[in-house]
């Protein structure tokens, strides 16, 4: 990262519940311009649930989260549509519009929010593909496109706008090896050609590793953050039981037999 | 690519033609995604105004230039090249030219892909449309078979039938739309004896209104008005039903643990239907009479006049043979809806698109099936 730190998303205080089920309780965390940001952690830990509150779905039930000094869980109206055409966020299953092709999903945005004309937004449309690899299928349908396509043409629509801040939930999930890795590279290639700011919700190692510039580990019996920083340095150096497990891909009996030795 | 928000002007270009067949547009201003589209066209027009020799971009005053800036810059290339000109870019910045530079012009040079393969000539049209409509039915023979089979194992076996299924199925078949199938037959009934009830007052032939609801109930109003509304009811719901399982792969789950999707799904359903179907029907005719009793009590005659009236024109063969009919509406009802939901394709709009099918085709089907009783009814004499 850069020396000049300069946080584009402040998270302070923010505790999230469900009803009266606490999922995460008082962190506050920062996400620097242009660096990739992963949020890790088990099962049910609640990142799911604190990228949800990130990208303003959910109102927190405390605190505050600043995305370029506004508010996400106070703003409304025309504010709110202000901020969230800063973001784009790509969902877990892509969440593609079913009745669009690609590239008119790609398109959407665009005819909503620009003054472009036609051929201008298809162009736009078709780059953005291109950018993803997904040139030559802008006709086809969501159904057509394999795991791998759909989640690459949900990052193609989620940067249609040109976003600042990308939100990607699960990126690699169900996806086999080989592209899953080159959905980590392209996500690498956007982030320092674009400079793209990327937050990433995932607990697939090798993807942490390879992309991760900074991670925040949420952990499910504290509802809060057990540990943050270089995902490597914590792998070789954190003395937290459950980090250790978590980088080492251990169960407590793996971890106990080899503290005895 | 650094700040997004600083202050940047609004974008301009500027046109200059040099002597020698050279276009020069001066770019100037924030290129981004909102505010491209205002001088997108003004360059394309003066572009195509002149169309020069070589163009050259002056992108010297560029503030700032996201992948929409850089899109302008292609287009106009793209154009350029297109006609055969010579193309030349100068002044950008270094991180904009790294933008610029990630983009295969080739690759956006060719037409958009379309994702489907290119339809065939009318001969092999026509061809494919015969075979889809030959597969249609062969699907249904197959289905009918299948569910037949089922409802005779199931008749020789009653231990083996899903009976929980069953129940949950009348429940939600039967008991759940009584209401609405009592509602709108006593209205039919209502309104058919008031419309009738007026050409027959000029021959003083009113109370004839009795048997005319009588007769058009048992034999056809009944049976089809209650079978209609049954069908956009649960013929619907079972279409969704299937069509959800099928598209959760919970049928093929079904499959590989050996159960028959048929039997195991279809045949309570059907079963369900054949039990409730007939009941609801005399449900139907009675709150059907009791609309044409409102009409007849209004127009002066007595309760037991209505009852003499229609106990005398109405026989029980005419009723039982309403209501066999409606034996096989309830295999259709529920034997349509579970197929189209069984056959749903893969999308969004898969459950919706199968159960429209559903409660089209089993309208059609009905239709077509009341016919044929009527004919058949007619050569019996009833």
């Amino acid at each position: 990262m850069s020396d000049g730190k300069e946080a584009i998303i402040d998270v302070k205080d923010f505790t999230a519940k469900y009803g009266d089920v606490v999922i995460i309780d008082d962190i506050s965390f920062e996400v620097y311009r242009g660096e990739i940001f992963v949020i890790l952690g088990g099962s049910g830990c609640g990142k799911s649930t604190l990228l949800k509150h990130m990208i303003g779905l959910y109102k927190p039930a405390r605190g505050n989260i600043i995305i370029k000094g506004e508010d996400i869980t106070k703003a409304e109206g025309r504010d709110r549509i202000d901020l969230l055409k800063k973001i784009g966020v790509a969902y877990q299953l892509g969440a593609l519009f079913g009745s669009m092709t690609v590239l008119e999903n790609v398109m959407l945005p665009l005819e909503e929010y620009t003054d472009l004309n036609r051929d201008a937004r298809h162009l736009i449309g078709r780059m953005k593909l291109e950018l993803v690899g997904l040139e030559g299928s802008e006709g086809k349908m969501p159904s057509e496109l394999s795991g791998g396509m759909i989640k690459r043409a949900a990052l193609a629509r989620a940067m249609a706008l040109d976003p600042e801040v990308l939100f990607l939930d699960e990126p690699s999930a169900g996806l086999d090896p080989i592209t899953s890795a080159e959905l980590d590279q392209l996500i690498i290639q956007l982030s320092r050609s674009l400079g793209v700011t990327f937050v990433v919700v995932t607990h697939e190692l090798n993807s942490i590793y390879t992309i991760a510039d900074r991670v925040i580990m949420l952990d499910k019996s504290t509802k809060n953050i057990i540990a943050a920083g270089n995902p490597e340095y914590l792998r070789d150096n954190s003395t937290i039981p459950v980090v250790q497990k978590f980088f080492r891909r251990q169960t407590d009996k793996q971890l106990g037999a080899q503290n005895q030795r | 690519m650094k700040d997004h928000d600083a202050a940047f002007s609004p974008p301009s270009v500027e046109a200059s033609k040099d002597p020698d067949d050279t276009l020069v547009l001066k770019i100037k201003g924030r290129l981004d995604v909102y505010s491209t589209g205002k001088i997108w066209k003004d360059s394309s027009y003066e572009l195509e105004k002149s169309a020069p020799r070589k163009l050259i971009i002056d992108g010297d005053g560029i503030e700032y230039c996201d992948a929409s800036g850089i899109a302008l810059l292609i287009e106009l290339k793209l154009i350029q090249e297109k006609k055969g000109g010579g193309f030349e870019l100068r002044g950008l910045s270094e991180d904009n030219e790294r933008l610029y530079r990630l983009f295969n012009f080739d690759l956006l040079a060719k037409p958009e892909g379309t994702g489907k393969p290119p339809s065939g000539n009318i001969v092999e049209r026509v061809g494919k449309t015969s075979w889809e409509m030959l597969e249609e039915l062969r699907v249904h023979i197959y289905f009918t078979g299948r569910v037949t089979v089922g409802l005779f194992a199931a008749a020789l076996n009653p231990f083996k039938i899903r009976w929980k299924e069953v129940f949950v199925t009348c429940e939600k078949f039967g008991a759940n739309s009584l209401f609405i199938i009592a509602l709108v037959n006593f209205l039919v009934g209502l309104v058919i004896a008031f419309q009738s009830a007026i050409p027959m007052q000029q021959y003083g032939a009113q109370i004839f209104v009795a048997d005319l609801i009588v007769i058009a109930y048992f034999k056809e109003l009944g049976p089809l008005m209650t079978a209609f509304v049954v069908n956009g009811r649960s013929g619907s719901a079972f279409a969704a039903e299937l069509g959800t399982m099928k598209v959760n792969e919970e049928l093929d789950a079904l499959d590989t643990m050996g159960l028959d999707p048929v039997n195991f799904l279809v045949v309570p359903k059907v079963i369900a239907a054949i039990f409730m179907l007939p009941l609801l029907t005399v449900f139907g005719n009675l709150f059907g009479l009791l609309g044409g009793l409102v009409v007849i009590l209004s127009m002066g005659y007595t309760f037991t006049t209505y009852i003499n009236q229609i106990t005398a024109s109405g026989t029980y063969v005419m009723l039982l043979a309403g209501l066999f009919k409606t034996l096989f509406f309830a295999v259709l009802i529920a034997g349509v809806g579970c197929l189209s939901g069984m056959r749903a394709s893969r999308g969004p709009s898969a459950v919706g698109d199968a159960a429209t099918t559903a409660v089209v085709t089993g309208i059609i089907l009905m239709i077509v099936v009341d016919g044929i009783f009527g004919v058949i009814y007619y050569i019996l004499g009833i």
